[in-house]
Parts: C-alpha cells; sequence; structure tokens
C-alpha cells in the first residue's frame, strides 16, 4: 500500500481538528500509523486551517504536502488546498470540483436532515471513513462515548449524520475511492511531541511548572495541568515569562524537578534567569518551541531559526546544555536525561524543539520506558561540617543541598560569590576561580552528551547533516534520492550544546538541512570540528520541511 | 525565644556606616528570635539594590537573585516547601519598579510570604536617581527639574487589592518594627511592609525630620476594617503613620487547595519518586476507541 495523505481544510472554529483527531485515531485504532499535522492561523474563528493525515503501512513520521483525499468544509478552502491534489485525488467538498469529487453540502445536509449545523463535522468524518474503505462501527463506537455525557438525543443525532456522511461517499465515489483500510492486528501510540514531552518530563520526576502561555508551546503546561492528580505536580500560570522562570529556579533551589516552556520572545524574556540559574548553579530544564520570528513573527507557524540564540542565551560565561529531540520517542528520554544532567551539573538545560514537533501526532511503536531512568543526585548533610554550597572541586560539581532539610544553610548568589554563597569582590583569587568553576563543567557536559545518530553512511555519497525535528523528513529524502540515483547518508545531531567530540568522515559531501536562513548549524560545525560543508538547503517560510522540499531543493543546487 | 547572638554572621556588610537599613536588620534579627526561628528554618529571598544585600548579614538560607525577582522566587520555594518561613527583602526599586508586576500578581497569587519594602524613596546603589516613591518635585541626579511623575502608593494598592496584612514601618523605630514583623511574618498568606528607611547618603531630609514626623497607629485603631485601613495609606497629613494599615483572614493561600486535593505529601518527597502511573498515562495515547 502506498502512503495515503488525508487533508481536511476549513475554518478556525469549523472543527478541521476535531475531524482530523477522531479520524486519526479511528485509522490507529484499524492499526495503521498516522502521522498528523496541522497548519493553522492565528486566530480562533474563520481563516483557512488544515489538518493532515499521512496513513501508512509502516509509520514515516514526516509530513506529506500532496493531498490523495481534500475534504474541504467550505469553498475559501476547497480555492486554497485543491492545488495540493493530485490526478487521482478525490476531493470531497461543499460543490463539484472536476470530475473526481463528491459534493456534500455539509452545514445544509446538518441542518435539514439532522437538525443543527453543528453535526456538519460528524458528517465530515462519515464521508472519510467510508472514502478511506474503513469499518463505521467503532467509529460509532466512539461517537457514543464522546458525546455520551450530553445525553441520548445529542448521541443518535450524531451517529445519524456519521451514517449520513458514510452513505453519501459509499454511493457515490465508486471507482474513484481505491482504499481499503482492513482492521489489523498492529498497534501505535498516537502522540504529539508537546505531550511526549511533558509525559517524559513527569517520568523524570518534575514536580514543578510555571510557564505563560504561548503558541507553540503552551500545549505542555495545559497537558501536565490536566494530569497534575496522577503524577503529583504543581502547575502555575505566571504572570510573565520572567514570573515563570524565577518561580522555577525558585522551586528548583526549594529541592524539587522543575521546569518552564515558552517560545522565541518569551524565551528572549526568560534569558536573564537563565544567567541567574548558570551563576546560582540552579538546575533548570526550560523549552524552547521555536516558531518564526524575528518579534512575534509567525506565532503559529514552525522554524528552526533559535539554535544560536539557545546556545548563546545568558549573558556572561557559564556551562549548559542544549538538546534537541527529533520525535516523541526521542523527547521522552531526553527530557529524562535533560533532568538528570541539569541535576547532576547544577546548571540549565535548553530543550529546542519547534510548532512542527510539539503540534504533530506521531505513531510510536514503542517508548520503551525504563531505557532511560531518573537517576537523582542526593547529598548526605550528615557527614559535612562546614558546609560551602559552592565548595571549590575538580569538575566544578559542589554538593547541593536543600535549604531547610539540613541545619546546615544553604546560600545562592546571584553576585559573585565565595564558596559560601556571599558577596564577593576579591578579585585576586575567589572571582577567577569561581568562573574557572562555572566554566570548567562544560569538561563535564562534554563527556555526557551524545554523538549524532549516523544513518546509510558508509556507502553515501553525499551527506545531509540535520538536527532535531527534521529527522523522519531526512530518512525519507534520502529514500526519494535513491530513485534518483543519489546515495544520501545521514548525520542527524539531537545533543547541540557542548557538542560531542566527532570525526566528520573525510571523503564526504555535506549539505546541512535547516528550518532558518543563515545556516546556524552549519555555522557552529565550522566554528568547531574541521568540516567543509558543500551547500546548505534551508527553509523558513513557515512551513516543515518535507522529504519532497529536501529533494526538490537538492536537484535544484548548482 | 532565641538569642540574638544566633543570627549573626562574618560577612562585611556594605551598607554606609549609619544607615538605617541596621535598624532594620536588627529589628529583624529580633523578630526571628522572638518567633523562635532557628537559622535553617528561615529562607530570605532578595533582588538587587542596598536593601537586597540584608541576607548576607543575616544567618539563613538564602537566594539573592536578580533585580525586581525575588517575589517569583520565594513564590516557588514557598510552594514546594511551605515549612520554609520565606521572606522577600526588597527596596522600593527593586519591588515597585523593576519587580512592579510581580508585586503585584504575588499579592492576587497570596503565598505564604512576608515582603519587607526598604522604601528609601531613592535609587541609592546607582546614586541617587528618582525611584518609584520619589515626591513629585525632588530634584534628583538624574530628574533634574525635579521628578515630574506622582509617586506610587503601593499600600494603597495593596489594601484596595485585598492583601491580607498590609504596614508601614519605620527604620528608625527598631522596637515598634520588630512588633510588626513578628505580626507579619505570622499571618498565613502574603504579608507586606512599606519600611520607611531615609537615605543619609542622597536623600533629602536627615533622619531626625522623619523622626519628627512618625507617629504609630493608636490603640483604638483597627486594622480590620477595610476602609479606615484604606484612608491610613491615602490620608496627606504632617505625620508619617506607621503600624499595621490592614490585616484580614488570609483567605486562600497560594497552594493551599494544591496540597490538599493534589498530593497531601510535600513535593520535596514526591521529587526522589519517579511516577509510575505515566504507563497509565502513556496508555491514554492507544486507547483511542
Amino acid at each position: 500500500m502506498d502512503d495515503i495523505n488525508v487533508l481536511i481544510a476549513g475554518a478556525a472554529g469549523e472543527g478541521v481538528q476535531t475531524i482530523g483527531e477522531i479520524l486519526s485515531n479511528a485509522v490507529a485504532f484499524h492499526g495503521y500509523p498516522v502521522f498528523s499535522w496541522k497548519e493553522y492561523e492565528s486566530r480562533i474563528k474563520g481563516g483557512c486551517n488544515s489538518y493532515s493525515i499521512r496513513i501508512g503501512e509502516k509509520p514515516t513520521n514526516a509530513p506529506l504536502m500532496s493531498a490523495d483525499i481534500l475534504l474541504a468544509l467550505n469553498r475559501e478552502a476547497l480555492d486554497k488546498y485543491k492545488g495540493l491534489t493530485k490526478e487521482n485525488s478525490v476531493i470531497i467538498s461543499v460543490k463539484k470540483e472536476g470530475d473526481r469529487s463528491i459534493e456534500i453540502p455539509f452545514s445544509a445536509i446538518a441542518r435539514e436532515k439532522i437538525g443543527g449545523e453543528i453535526y456538519a463535522n460528524t458528517i465530515a468524518i462519515g464521508a472519510l471513513i467510508s472514502a478511506l474503505g474503513m469499518d463505521i462501527d467503532p467509529v460509532k463506537e466512539k461517537i457514543k462515548k464522546i458525546f455520551s455525557k450530553k445525553g441520548i438525543d445529542i448521541v443518535s443525532a450524531n451517529l445519524k449524520a456519521l451514517e449520513e456522511g458514510f452513505g453519501i461517499v459509499g454511493k457515490e465515489c465508486g471507482a474513484m475511492c481505491p482504499w481499503k483500510l482492513p482492521r489489523r492486528d498492529d498497534e501505535y501510540y498516537v502522540i504529539s511531541g508537546n505531550e511526549a514531552l511533558a509525559l517524559g518530563a513527569a517520568y523524570a520526576g518534575c514536580r514543578f511548572i510555571s510557564a505563560y502561555p504561548m503558541t507553540p508551546s503552551t500545549g505542555i503546561i495545559t497537558y501536565l495541568a490536566s494530569v497534575q492528580e496522577r503524577i503529583g505536580i504543581f502547575t502555575e500560570q505566571a504572570e510573565d515569562e520572567i514570573a515563570a522562570v524565577n518561580m522555577a529556579i525558585g522551586a528548583s533551589f526549594a529541592g524539587v524537578r522543575a521546569m518552564t516552556a515558552t517560545s522565541g520572545g518569551g524565551f528572549a524574556l526568560m534569558v536573564e534567569g537563565i544567567s541567574l540559574a548558570g551563576m546560582t548553579e540552579t538546575p533548570l530544564v526550560i523549552v524552547l518551541a521555536q516558531r518564526p520570528g524575528p518579534a512575534t513573527g509567525l506565532p503559529t507557524r514552525t522554524a528552526q531559526g533559535d539554535l544560536l540564540f539557545a546556545i548563546h542565551a545568558g549573558h556572561g560565561e557559564f556551562s549548559k546544555l542544549v538538546l534537541a529531540p527529533s520525535d516523541p520517542e526521542d523527547v521522552f528520554h531526553k527530557m529524562i536525561r535533560a533532568f538528570n544532567l541539569a541535576e547532576e551539573y547544577q546548571t540549565v538545560v535548553i530543550v529546542l524543539t519547534d510548532q512542527f514537533f510539539a503540534d504533530s501526532r506521531f505513531s510510536i511503536k514503542d517508548f520503551k520506558p525504563g531505557k532511560t531512568v531518573p537517576n537523582f543526585q542526593t547529598v548526605d548533610a550528615s557527614g559535612i561540617e562546614n558546609y560551602r554550597r559552592y565548595m571549590l572541586t575538580e569538575n566544578g560539581i559542589s554538593p547541593r543541598l536543600i535549604p531547610g532539610m539540613s541545619k546546615h544553610l544553604v546560600c545562592a548568589d546571584s553576585d559573585e560569590h565565595d564558596e559560601y554563597g556571599h558577596i564577593t569582590e576579591d578579585l585576586a583569587s575567589t572571582a577567577p576561580g569561581m568562573a574557572r568553576k562555572r566554566i570548567s563543567k562544560l569538561n563535564g557536559l562534554k563527556g555526557s552528551v551524545l554523538p549524532p545518530e549516523e544513518i546509510s553512511l558508509e556507502e553515501a555519497d553525499i551527506v545531509f547533516i540535520g538536527w532535531g525535528s527534521t529527522r523522519g523528513a531526512l530518512i525519507e529524502a534520502s529514500g526519494l534520492l535513491k530513485n534518483d540515483g543519489i546515495k544520501a547518508g545521514i548525520i542527524h545531531f539531537t545533543e547541540l550544546w557542548p557538542l560531542p567530540a566527532y570525526d566528520f568522515p573525510k571523503d564526504k559531501t555535506y549539505w546541512s538541512i535547516e528550518g532558518n536562513s543563515f545556516g546556524q548549524l552549519s555555522r557552529l560545525l565550522k566554528s568547531e570540528y574541521e568540516i567543509n560543508i558543500r551547500g546548505l538547503i534551508s527553509r523558513y517560510d513557515g512551513l516543515p520541511i518535507t522529504a519532497e522540499y529536501i529533494r526538490r531543493c537538492f536537484h535544484e543546487q548548482p | 525565644m532565641n538569642n540574638l547572638e544566633e543570627y549573626n554572621n562574618h560577612v562585611e556588610i556594605q551598607w554606609c556606616p549609619g544607615c538605617p537599613n541596621f535598624g532594620i536588620l536588627n529589628a529583624l534579627k529580633g523578630a526571628l528570635a522572638e518567633l523562635g526561628k532557628a537559622p535553617h528554618e528561615v529562607c530570605l529571598v532578595s533582588g538587587i539594590g542596598q536593601a537586597a544585600k540584608l541576607p548576607h548579614y543575616l544567618k539563613c538560607n538564602l537566594f539573592n537573585g536578580l533585580h525586581g525577582r525575588a517575589i517569583p522566587v520565594a513564590t516557588g520555594i514557598q510552594v514546594v516547601n511551605p515549612d520554609l518561613t520565606t521572606i522577600v527583602v526588597t527596596g522600593d526599586g527593586d519591588c515597585y519598579g523593576e519587580g512592579g508586576n510581580h508585586f503585584i500578581h504575588g499579592i492576587r497569587r497570596n503565598p505564604d510570604i512576608t515582603v519587607l519594602v526598604h522604601n528609601n524613596e531613592i535609587y541609592a546603589l546607582t546614586k541617587g536617581q528618582a525611584s518609584p516613591t520619589t515626591p513629585l518635585g525632588e530634584k534628583r541626579r538624574l530628574q533634574i527639574r525635579g521628578v515630574e511623575i506622582p509617586p506610587l502608593n503601593m499600600p494603597a494598592f495593596a489594601i484596595m487589592q485585598d492583601c491580607g496584612f498590609v504596614a508601614r514601618g519605620f527604620a528608625g523605630d527598631r522596637e515598634h518594627l520588630q512588633d510588626i514583623m513578628v505580626r507579619a511574618i505570622k499571618h498565613r498568606g502574603i504579608s507586606y511592609i512599606d519600611i520607611i528607611q531615609p537615605c543619609i547618603t542622597w536623600g533629602t531630609h536627615p533622619v531626625s525630620w522623619y523622626k519628627e514626623r512618625i507617629k504609630r497607629l493608636g490603640e483604638g485603631y483597627d486594622p480590620g476594617d477595610k476602609i479606615s485601613a484604606l484612608n491610613m495609606a491615602l490620608i496627606k497629613d504632617d505625620f508619617i503613620h506607621t503600624g499595621v494599615f490592614y490585616e484580614a483572614p488570609s483567605g486562600n493561600v497560594f497552594a493551599d487547595r494544591f496540597r490538599k486535593e493534589v498530593t497531601t505529601r510535600p513535593l520535596t518527597e514526591l521529587g526522589m519518586q519517579k511516577s509510575e502511573n505515566i504507563f497509565d498515562l502513556l496508555s491514554d495515547f492507544k486507547n483511542f476507541i
């Protein structure tokens, strides 16, 4: 079976996401992996949004741009997205659009036959279930479950709407819809990047998150708030990002694993707090979910434009770690690593994601929980005399006690301080010693970071270098280029600062694939390794990098 | 009652000799001694400025953070460890200027912390610029024509917003200030003292000028009456009135409901355990129908 891409389009508030989520869950229930990706405007009503669902035999966690089935809830959406259909595509919309289309006036039918326009979405779900050759019964069960609290009338109206949509397409599509998705015995988790990140944080033992709502990071604290009773985590919406980062620092100082999450502009506000965590050596995990900037930029779109900003965030010099997970399985483990390393090195860990990663729902076969375990650093206070929070040590890491948990006093200071944590202006020895201590932790971190992942490198003629959420697209692009007679290998980074010790093979031609215009990874690699990078394939229009995009840009390059 | 000596440490004090800040430091030591708080049971949190150095001069746990940001840090600490006596030591520039937003929302949140604002009506550590409380017309280093924007009246604002404990103290009246501090620390929820602290280096008036005008609230004053409290905060007469302007039952203290409804165990204890419930949560993402 070739992968099928279903594109659902409509105005904000029209139910595009609801239809998409129910349909992708239904497909997953049939035993097929789905990858869903949404693209939306920064508004609550109106405009034009889309939700695309890629269905395959095996999971390919990367988006397809072209649509095999386009379901458009209004004319504007039809006009905007019909260009993404192909010769064999089917269009389901409010009006006919060529031979291969089925007209369903969703709202009119809902109003006249079912009892209200509110049921238009359910008609659309029924239509798609039929077009994909799926079993309607489990979807009926789901509809019953969703609406059971609203009473029997609402349930039966929705069931009627579902069957109406299912019936119309069943009658009219005939040979147009060759797809069949019989139920099979296969299971996947279908989960967004934000949700998997939040679960990883919870598993890592995070007990405190303070954040200010900012797309696309908001889903993290929202999810954790919704499950706070099941995992025991305190969630607080701060008055601004400055408060968010400082509250998290306070919570961490007081003895729990704490985090915050934000996007570009909010991260900019947190930068002083990053420096504070560096200076006071307070463990802190910050998620930076990237979107295009500068300033407010494109709030609901994706980018990889803050790599160098994240690495250099914070005035002054101190050690920090920057991670960029590739998918939900990876981020689940990365968050545990993030908290472990933040605590071990008593510093800041920045986790770089992006809107594409945050909002997309991926199919994951197995999270392998237990592969990475929370590793808590404990210090026995009873054996200590003359406690010094910032005692100088060989590796720069001092015993970290928690205030109030022993007789020892814990003093943390944003000023330059002595070993006890008190303000100092002793430039002769104390200040440089403390600076060295903070910087030297980078040596330990360098030994802890993971090298990049190598994929099909040995036989490769060219090598794509990428980072973070583009991994799926890189792997798919390598497959597409194979058909063009080009052997493309991949070197993919998920741990970006400090950069790991790594030798790039000498005999390869390297291309950097990035969601920014400067080629930020490329610049970083050139400053840290002996490497020649032949070209840059970049995307900075707010849309995710796809395999097709990489392939096209590669062939277009001189 | 603890011994005052218990709170002494041996850090060199960087304030100007004779600064009324010493009075505030001694009043705080006295209050902690009176309450029988051992140094390790206390956590002082501060930002930047002369006031913010106080935690270094008193034996206790301390977090001396960023300019204006003490209240969010203290809030985080108090959520995690409600057994710590968490006190923010701040100044008019730190708390009302740089940290104004946090002060506003700190009052709304109502964490069980005490906020001591050393109000000297000036930026002292940066050498004499106007602060948010400098009176109109007073000339300062940057305000060469005199201050043109009116000062903030934060005690009045705090009362309006139902801050459960609002007081004014005077650094030169140690005994009274200590009494107010004891009551503030005992109060559950956010308690706030605006402490008049004349700046002997950059200020307009000598300490004696303030001493002549200080008037303690009388015995008959009822801090439970919000309207008279507001009057007291707004009054413009020849005196500087000191005492507890307003005290009301604490209402919903920040994180109390969390501790009652989500987990009754201290977060620090939970922190050492991995969340086995994750496996349940993960399965939510598989159960589609």
